[in-house]
C-alpha cells in the first residue's frame, strides 16, 4: 500500500528542516560592515578615504603624544628627556609647561592665595543660573540671581563692600519709586525708576560711602583689573557682556518691533551698525577711541572699556535673538493681552516677554558661545587672553621659548569642553521647549 | 426746536500728550529723539574738546600723503611711494579677495560635509560629526594660528628645492610637473602671461587687462550660445520626444572660443623657478593668506555644514520617497529634489555665515596678512597717528561691505524663495 | 539680573570717571600709583616673570620715576601696550608715561603730540640671518623674505633701505615679537629685522644662538626713549630729569651701593646738588629734595640697570657701544645739574 504512495509522489517532507543560518554576509559584523561601510562603490571609496585620513592623523600625531614629558623645568629639559627615552630625532609633547603654568592659563596673574574667589564666583554662577533654567526650583532663589552680579563683582575685584552695596541700594530705591508711582502712571514710574538711582549715585553715594567706610571698614583685598587673564578674563568678559547686554537687547528688540517710526529707526540703525562691523574694530574703539568720546580726563581701565563695547556688541545680537522669540509668539498672545486691557508695558512684562524670553534661551546660549569664543580677540588690545596673550607671554620666558603646540591643544581642549557642553545643553533645551509648545 | 448741539470743541490739553494714545506715541518719539540727539551731541562735544586738548584736528588729508611702507600681497599695482588712500584700497581688495575665496570654499566644504554627515556610511558620518563639532566649538583665531603654524612647520623651505650639485637631486620636488612649490613662507604657483597680448588700459584705479577682458567676453558669448543650444534641444524634445545629444556641442561651444582666444593672445604659464633666496617667475601666494583662507573656510565650513544638514532634514521625507518612487537614483534625488528645496531653508542663515566670515577676515591681524585693518587700521593709523579718522573710516567700510553682501544675498534669497500666492 | 547690572556698571563707570586733575603730577600723587606703558613682552626690556612681576631695562625707568615721585618703586601699574595702542594710550591719559622702546622721530614728537624726554637707548635697525645662508652684508639680501613687525618705524626704514639700494624683498608682516621668532626659526623668512638690541635679545633666547648672525649694517638711527604727553611740561621735566639723574649718577660714580653714603655730603658739589645735599633742585619740579636719591636707589644708576637687564653678563649680552658715557666714547651726555 505504501508502495503506491511512494510511486505516485516522489517525496513528501514529513518533518521541517531546522532553519539555516543566515548567509554570512547578512549577520553580525559582516552585515554591519556591508551596510554601514561598504554599501556600494561610492560608499566603499569614502570609507577607504576616511580610514586613510584617520590612519595618517594617528600615525603623525600619536608618537608625539606618546612621547609626552610631564616633568621638566624648561623646553630644553623636555627635549633632552624625549631624546633620552626615545632616541634621536624623536619629538614629544612637553606638557610640563602646562603643569607648571596651568594656573596662568586659568587665572592669569590673579594672586594665587585668592584663587578661591574666582572659583567661588564660578560655582555661584551655577547657583544663580539654576532658578532661571529649572523652573521647578523655589522662586525665592531668583532673589540670589538678582544680587549675584554684584556679589560676583565684589568677589572678583575685592575692595570695600560699600560701593557695591551702594549700587544695590540705588537699584532698590529705583524699584521702590517705581512701585510707589506705578499706581499713578506707568510712564512716571519708569522715569522715576531711572532718575532716582541715578540721582542717588551721583549725589548721595560719595559722602555715604566715605561715612560708612570710616565707620565700618568691611572689605576684602582688592585685585586690580590688570591681574586678570586667561580663562578668568575670557569668562568674565563673556558672562559679563551677555548679562549686561540682556536689558539693552530686550529694549532694542522691542524698539525694533515698535510701531513708532523713530524708535524703530534708531533700533535698526544701532543693531545693523554693530552687526555690520567686526568685533575687532569695536575692540579698537574701546582701546583707542572711547577716551575721545567721553569727557576730557575720563579714564577707566581697559577691561571695563572692553566690557562696554562687548556689551554693545552682544546687545545687537541678543536683540535679534529676542526679536526671533517675539516673532515666534502666536499673535493671539498679543491680542489676548490687549483684550485684557493691559497697557503696553504691563502686556510686555506679564505676558509677552516671559514667553518670548523663554523660547529665546537656546539662542541666547548660542550667542554666548559665540561671544565666549570671540573674547580671545582681546589679545589684540594688549589683554592676556588664554589663546594668544598667555602663551605669548609664557614664550617670552627663556625656559619655554619655542613651545608652540601644547598651549594650543590645552586651550583648545578647554574651549571645546565648555562650548560643546553648552551647545548640547542648548540643543536639549530647544527640544524640550518645542515639546512644550505642541 | 432743539437742535443737537455740536460736540464740544476738541480743545487740546497738555495732558493729552501723555494720556491720549493718539499723541502719546508722538510724545515718546519726540522725547527719545531729543535724548538720542543730546547723547550724540554730548559725544561729539566731548570728542571736539578732547581733540582740542590734544591739539589735533579731524581731517582725512593724511590719506593723500605718501604711505612709505610695502604690502606683501597686492591685487593692484602699489609701491611705497603711493598714498595712504591707495594702500587702504590695496588692503580693502585683499579683504574682499580672502573673503570671497573663503566664502566659496566654506560653502563647498559645508555642502559636502553637511551631506556626508547624513550619509549611511558609519565611519564617514562620524568623522564629519567630529569635524563639525571640533571646529564649531573652538575659536576661529586658534584655527587661523594653527593653519599658519602647520604651513610653516610642515612645508620645506625654498632652499630645499635647490638641486644639490653633488648629488644632482633636490631635497624635495615640486608638485604637478614642477609647477607648484609649497614652502614655509609662500606657495609658488605659475603665473599667466600673454606673449602677444593687447596690453592694458591704465585707469587711476587699476589697469584693466585687455587680454582678460577679451577672454571674459568670449566666455559670456559662449554661455549665451550654449543657452540657445539647450533651448533648441528643449524645443526638439517637446516636439518629438527625443532629446538630441548636446553634451559635446555644449563642451565645444563653451571651451572652443576661450581656447582660441587664449592661444591667439599667446597664453603661457610662467613656472616658478628658484633664484637666489626665493622662487621667482610665478606668483608667490603668501602663507599668511593661505592660513587665513584655510582657517576661515574650515571654521565657517563647519557652521555651513550644520545649516545644510538642517536644511536637508527640513525637506519632508515624502519628497525623497516620491523621488524614489519615480525611479530617481539617490544622488539624483539629492541634487534634483532635496537640495533645491533645502536651499530655501539654507540661504538666510548662509547669508549671516558669509557676513561672519567677512568680518572674521579682520583676524588677518593674527597672521600679518595685510587686509583693510592691516593697512588703514594698522600701519597707516600708526604712522600718521590718526586713530579717530582711520578707525571710523574702517568701520564705515566694513559696514558698507556687510550691507552690500546682505543686500545682494537678499535679492538672491527672494529668487529662490517659495513663491506664495 | 537684567537691568540692574547694566545700569550698575554705568554707575560705577561714572563714579570712577572723575574729573581731570590739574596736572599729571598731582594726578599720579593722588592716585598713589604710576601708570607706565610698557612692551607686552620683550625679554630684557620689559617682560613679566612667572608671577606677573615686570622687570627689564624700560621697566627700570618706570620704577625710577615712581620712586622719585611717589617714594616707592613698586607703586607702578604696568600697562602692556602693543605697537598699535601705545601712543593712543598715552594721548588718552590711560598711561602717564611710555617706556616702550619707542623711537624718537620728528613726526611723533610734533604731529602725534608726544614729548620724548630723552634717549635711554641709542639703537639702530639691523638684520639677523641664519649663518648657513652665507650672507655677510645686508646688501646681499636682494629678493629675500624679511620678517617685520607691523606698526613700527622699522617697516618704513626697510622700505627705504631696499629702495635706496635698488633691491627687492618680500615683507612678511608679523604681529608680535614672539610670532616673529617662531616664523624666523621655522624658516619662513630669510632675515628678521628690528632694532639691533631687540635682535640681540631675540637671538640670545634661541637654543642655538651661534647659528645666527646679526649683519653689520645698521640701516637707521633709532634713539629709543621714554615719552610723555605734550603740554604738561612739569611732568615732562620730572621724567626727563629722572632719566638724566640715572645717567649723571653713573658719570659721577654714584651707585645704589654708595648712594646712601654719598648722600651724607661729598666734596663734589655736582653730586651734592644731585642728591639734594646742597640746594633744592627737587622743589623746582614739584618734588622733594631726595627725589634723585630714591630714583637711583630703586635700581641703581644707568650703568647698573644696563648691566642687570641687558648688559654683557645677561643672556642678552649687549655691549654698551653708543650707550656708554660720553667720557668713554659713547653718546650719553647729561646736561649739568645746577
Amino acid at each position: 500500500m505504501s508502495d503506491t504512495n511512494a510511486q505516485s509522489t516522489a517525496f513528501v517532507r514529513e518533518a521541517m528542516l531546522p532553519a539555516k543560518p543566515a548567509p554570512v554576509t547578512q549577520v553580525g559584523a559582516v552585515r554591519w560592515l556591508r551596510e554601514n561601510l561598504f554599501a556600494g562603490p561610492v560608499n566603499s571609496a569614502l570609507t577607504l578615504i576616511g580610514m586613510f585620513l584617520v590612519y595618517t592623523l594617528v600615525t603623525h600625531f600619536y608618537p608625539w603624544f606618546r612621547h609626552s614629558v610631564w616633568n621638566a623645568n624648561s623646553m630644553a629639559e623636555c627635549r633632552a628627556a624625549v631624546t633620552a627615552s626615545f632616541g634621536d630625532g624623536a619629538t614629544g609633547a612637553c606638557w610640563a609647561m602646562i603643569r607648571e603654568r596651568w594656573h596662568q592659563f586659568i587665572f592669569g596673574f590673579y594672586p594665587p592665595e585668592l584663587y578661591w574667589r574666582p572659583i567661588a564666583v564660578f560655582v555661584l554662577l551655577f547657583v544663580a543660573l539654576a532658578p532661571i533654567l529649572f523652573t521647578q526650583l523655589p522662586r525665592v532663589m531668583l532673589g540670589f540671581s538678582v544680587i549675584y552680579p554684584l556679589v560676583a563683582i565684589w568677589l572678583l575685584w575685592g575692595g570695600s563692600i560699600w560701593p557695591v552695596t551702594m549700587v544695590a541700594v540705588g537699584f532698590g530705591l529705583g524699584w521702590l519709586a517705581m512701585r510707589r508711582l506705578s499706581a499713578y502712571s506707568s510712564i512716571l514710574a519708569i522715569v522715576a525708576a531711572v532718575l532716582v538711582p541715578v540721582l542717588f549715585w551721583l549725589f548721595a553715594v560719595g559722602p555715604l560711602d566715605d561715612l560708612l567706610t570710616s565707620v565700618l571698614p568691611i572689605g576684602i583685598e582688592p585685585v586690580a583689573s590688570d591681574r586678570f587673564g586667561g580663562f578668568l578674563l575670557a569668562i568674565t568678559i563673556g558672562v559679563g557682556g551677555i548679562v549686561m547686554s540682556l536689558p539693552l537687547g530686550i529694549i532694542l528688540a522691542l524698539g525694533r518691533q515698535s510701531d513708532m517710526f523713530l524708535i524703530k529707526t534708531f533700533s535698526v540703525v544701532f543693531i545693523e551698525f554693530i552687526r555690520g562691523v567686526p568685533l575687532i574694530t569695536l575692540l579698537f574703539v574701546a582701546s583707542l577711541l572711547l577716551n575721545y568720546f567721553l569727557p576730557p580726563g575720563t579714564n577707566f581701565d581697559i577691561i571695563l572699556r572692553v566690557m562696554i563695547l562687548v556689551t554693545m556688541f552682544a546687545a545687537a545680537y541678543i536683540a535679534e535673538v529676542i526679536r526671533g522669540g517675539l516673532a515666534a509668539l502666536p499673535r493671539g498672545q498679543y491680542e489676548a493681552a490687549d483684550a485684557l486691557g493691559l497697557d503696553y508695558w504691563k502686556a510686555q512684562r506679564l505676558i509677552i516677554l516671559p514667553q518670548a524670553l523663554k523660547i529665546s534661551i537656546p539662542g541666547i546660549v548660542s550667542t554666548f558661545i559665540g561671544m565666549f569664543k570671540d573674547t580671545t580677540l582681546v589679545t589684540f588690545v594688549g589683554l592676556f587672553d588664554p589663546l594668544k596673550g598667555i602663551p605669548d607671554f609664557i614664550r617670552a620666558d627663556f625656559n619655554w621659548k619655542g613651545i608652540y603646540w601644547e598651549p594650543f591643544i590645552f586651550v583648545g581642549a578647554i574651549f571645546f569642553i565648555l562650548n560643546f557642553s553648552m551647545s548640547r545643553y542648548s540643543m536639549y533645551l530647544e527640544r524640550k521647549l518645542k515639546r512644550d509648545h505642541r | 426746536m432743539t437742535s443737537a448741539s455740536d460736540a464740544p470743541e476738541p480743545g487740546f490739553r497738555l495732558s493729552q500728550l501723555i494720556y491720549d494714545t493718539r499723541y502719546r506715541s508722538l510724545t515718546i518719539q519726540v522725547v527719545t529723539f531729543i535724548l538720542v540727539m543730546a547723547g550724540i551731541a554730548w559725544l561729539i562735544d566731548n570728542t571736539i574738546q578732547n581733540l582740542n586738548q590734544l591739539g589735533k584736528d579731524f581731517n582725512f588729508s593724511f590719506l593723500t600723503n605718501r604711505a612709505g611702507y610695502d604690502i606683501g600681497q597686492q591685487l593692484i599695482p602699489y609701491t611705497n611711494d603711493n598714498t595712504h588712500a591707495r594702500a587702504m584700497l590695496v588692503g580693502l581688495l585683499n579683504t574682499l579677495w580672502v573673503s570671497a575665496l573663503g566664502c566659496a570654499t566654506a560653502t563647498v566644504i559645508g555642502i559636502f560635509v553637511g551631506v556626508l554627515r547624513l550619509s549611511k556610511n558609519w565611519l564617514v558620518a562620524r568623522l564629519m560629526t567630529i569635524y563639525v563639532e571640533t571646529f564649531r566649538n573652538i575659536p576661529v583665531l586658534l584655527w587661523i594660528l594653527v593653519s599658519l603654524a602647520l604651513l610653516t612647520e610642515l612645508t620645506p623651505s625654498p632652499n630645499e628645492y635647490r638641486i644639490n650639485p653633488a648629488t644632482g637631486e633636490a631635497g624635495v620636488t615640486m608638485w604637478l610637473f614642477d609647477s607648484i612649490a609649497p614652502t614655509n613662507r609662500y606657495t609658488a604657483v605659475p603665473s599667466v602671461e600673454f606673449t602677444h597680448g593687447l596690453g592694458a588700459i591704465n585707469t587711476a584705479f587699476a589697469p584693466i587687462s585687455l587680454n582678460y577682458l577679451l577672454i571674459v567676453m568670449a566666455l559670456i558669448g559662449s554661455f549665451w550660445a550654449n543657452r540657445r543650444l539647450l533651448a533648441h534641444a528643449h524645443q526638439v524634445q517637446d516636439a518629438t520626444g527625443v532629446r538630441p545629444t548636446t553634451w559635446w556641442k555644449s563642451l565645444l561651444i563653451l571651451l572652443g572660443p576661450v581656447v582660441v582666444v587664449a592661444l591667439a593672445l599667446g597664453f603661457k604659464l610662467n613656472e616658478p623657478e628658484l633664484k637666489g633666496f626665493n622662487f621667482v617667475g610665478g606668483t608667490n601666494v603668501s602663507n599668511a593668506f593661505v592660513a587665513l583662507w584655510l582657517g576661515l573656510s574650515l571654521y565657517t565650513g563647519a557652521f555651513i555644514a550644520e545649516i545644510v544638514r538642517a536644511g536637508i532634514l527640513a525637506v519632508s521625507k515624502g519628497q525623497t520617497e516620491a523621488a524614489f518612487a519615480l525611479g530617481l537614483r539617490p544622488n539624483r534625488t539629492m541634487s534634483l529634489v532635496v537640495l533645491p528645496q533645502a536651499l530655501r531653508v539654507i540661504v538666510p542663515p548662509l547669508i549671516s555665515q558669509f557676513l561672519n566670515l567677512t568680518k572674521n577676515s579682520s583676524l588677518a591681524i593674527a597672521v600679518g596678512y595685510m587686509d583693510l585693518r592691516g593697512t588703514l587700521g594698522g600701519i597707516t593709523l600708526n604712522q600718521t597717528g590718526r586713530e579717530l579718522e582711520a578707525i571710523l573710516l574702517m568701520m564705515l567700510i566694513y559696514l558698507m561691505i556687510s550691507l552690500t553682501i546682505s543686500g545682494v544675498m537678499n535679492v538672491y534669497n527672494n529668487t529662490v524663495k517659495l513663491k506664495e500666492r | 539680573m537684567k537691568k540692574s547690572v547694566f545700569l550698575g556698571t554705568l554707575g560705577v563707570a561714572c563714579l570712577s570717571a572723575g574729573i581731570a586733575a590739574a596736572s599729571t603730577l598731582d594726578e599720579v600723587k593722588a592716585r598713589g600709583e604710576l601708570n607706565c606703558g610698557v612692551n607686552t613682552g620683550l625679554v630684557g626690556f620689559a617682560a613679566p616673570d612667572a608671577n606677573g612681576n615686570w622687570s627689564g631695562f624700560d621697566v627700570a625707568i618706570c620704577k625710577a620715576v615712581a620712586a622719585a615721585v611717589l617714594g616707592d618703586a613698586s607703586k607702578v601699574k604696568y600697562v602692556p601696550t602693543t605697537g598699535q595702542t601705545r601712543f593712543t594710550a598715552l594721548a588718552s591719559g590711560e598711561i602717564d608715561m611710555l617706556a616702550r622702546n619707542s623711537t624718537w622721530t620728528f613726526s611723533r614728537d610734533t604731529d602725534l603730540k608726544l614729548d620724548f624726554v630723552g634717549v635711554n637707548y641709542y639703537d639702530g635697525q639691523g638684520f639677523m640671518v641664519r649663518k648657513e645662508l652665507g650672507v655677510t652684508s645686508a646688501k646681499e639680501l636682494d629678493g629675500a623674505s624679511v620678517c617685520i613687525q607691523t606698526g613700527t618705524t622699522t617697516e618704513l626704514n626697510l622700505a627705504d633701505f631696499f629702495k635706496a639700494n635698488n633691491m627687492s624683498y618680500q615683507p612678511i608682516t608679523i604681529d608680535s615679537n614672539a610670532e616673529g621668532e617662531q616664523q624666523y626659526l621655522a624658516g619662513a623668512c630669510d632675515a628678521y629685522t628690528t632694532d639691533a638690541s631687540g635682535l640681540a635679545a631675540t637671538r640670545a633666547a634661541f637654543a642655538d644662538p651661534e647659528n645666527h648672525i646679526i649683519l653689520p649694517e645698521i640701516i637707521s638711527k633709532e634713539p629709543l626713549g621714554p615719552a610723555v604727553r605734550h603740554g604738561d611740561n612739569q611732568w615732562g621735566d620730572i621724567v626727563r630729569w629722572t632719566l638724566n639723574a640715572l645717567i649723571a649718577a653713573e658719570e659721577y660714580g654714584v651707585t645704589s651701593a654708595n648712594v646712601d653714603e654719598l648722600a651724607k655730603g661729598t666734596e663734589n658739589p655736582e653730586i651734592n646738588r644731585l642728591l639734594g645735599v646742597e640746594g633744592d633742585l627737587g622743589a623746582m619740579t614739584g618734588l622733594d629734595k631726595d627725589w634723585a636719591l630714591r630714583a637711583i636707589k630703586a635700581g641703581g644708576n644707568y650703568g647698573e640697570i644696563f648691566a642687570a637687564t641687558i648688559g654683557e653678563s645677561t643672556p642678552i649680552g649687549l655691549a654698551r657701544g653708543l650707550n656708554a658715557q660720553w667720557t668713554q666714547g659713547g653718546l650719553l651726555y647729561t646736561p649739568p645739574f645746577r
